[in-house]
């Protein structure tokens, strides 16, 4: 049973679960929605005083701060009492075609967990062209897109969607437009 | 104390982005690639059972832990703002190969220099609060 629940979960209990991630939320009086943590944090900071958006009561927010707290939590125990003995194991395909742009997916656990591309994510990278462009720049798109969408993967492709939301169907369409742009003409060009 | 419950709904959920390997660069390279089902079934069944989840909770007029009323947030007809706002964001996703919540996750397993790009998508949300008003809606 343990080495079970230490392996990759089948795609059909990974996504149950997710669900049940959000109805435990909605049923505490809350929302899903992650992407809303970095509004509160920059309110949290003080961005109220000089920025209207950011001038609410963070405090009622608090519990998502938490949650990001357990969910940090999850990573760290998922990466120590409950990790897997092997990497993720993805598509022969998408390693062809990573390895054409000389990124190199781990066939073994020595090799890496598979969870990064560690040589891109690294100290050492940061200050290359395409560290830079992938662990800064693409956080401030995320953070940037997020607000402006009002809501990421959770908040509008899953909340959202299965709320038969219109706006969150708009989004995850933007979602994929920016996505494939990023896979297919970004990334090649910066390896 | 009052919140511990969702320090626990927390850890469920970096734990499912954990193992469903949701939080894996290659995966979003993968999905972006068309290569495999695996992130179009997460996604896809997470979006069909909360669906189930919405369709009966609003049916049977469920109340929340607290036993009041649930009420559902309508996501505003900003659509300008889900395209154009969304299309940033997937250029960003794809970069990364993470969406929030997989950031938070990984920097749990120790992945520090996460800790940067979750710093500059602080800095990405203060830049749009800054710029909000000059933004197509």
């Amino acid at each position: 049973m343990l080495e079970l629940i230490k392996g990759a979960w089948h795609w059909s209990i990974s996504g149950l679960l997710i669900s049940l991630v959000m109805l435990l939320l909605i049923k505490s009086g809350k929302r899903f929605g992650v992407s809303s943590s970095f509004k509160t944090i920059c309110a949290i900071g003080g961005a109220g005083k000089k920025i209207d958006y950011f001038d609410y009561n963070w405090r009622s927010h608090y519990w998502l701060l938490i949650f990001i707290l357990g969910s940090i939590i999850g990573g760290t125990i998922g990466s120590t009492l409950l990790a897997n003995s092997n990497p993720v194991k993805i598509s022969p395909q998408t390693v062809t075609s990573l390895k054409s742009l000389g990124i190199n997916a781990p066939m073994n656990i020595e090799e890496g967990r598979g969870f990064l591309p560690e040589e891109i994510f690294s100290f050492s990278n940061l200050f290359s062209m395409n560290g830079f462009i992938i662990i800064i720049l693409g956080g401030f798109l995320i953070g940037f897109g997020t607000r402006w969408a009002g809501g990421c993967t959770s908040g509008h492709a899953i909340s959202g969607l299965s709320n038969l939301q219109l706006p969150s169907l708009v989004a995850v369409v933007g979602f994929f437009i920016g996505g494939l742009l990023s896979t297919h003409l970004i990334l090649p060009l910066l390896f | 104390m009052k919140y511990i419950n969702f320090l626990g709904i927390g850890i469920l959920f970096g734990l499912v982005m954990t193992k469903s390997e949701a939080i894996s660069w290659f995966r979003i390279q993968e999905m972006f690639m068309f290569h495999s089902f695996h992130m179009y079934g997460i996604i896809g069944m997470a979006v069909v059972s909360g669906a189930g989840i919405h369709l009966l909770l609003k049916r049977s007029r469920s109340k929340n832990f607290e036993g009041d009323a649930i009420v559902f947030q309508e996501k505003p007809k900003t659509y300008k703002a889900s395209l154009l706002g969304g299309t940033i964001f997937g250029l960003g996703w794809a970069l990364t190969g993470a969406c929030p919540g997989p950031l938070y996750v990984l920097f749990g397993h120790g992945y520090l220099i996460v800790g940067l790009t979750i710093v500059s998508a602080i800095l990405g949300a203060l830049c749009y609060g800054y710029f909000r008003s000059k933004l197509p809606h």
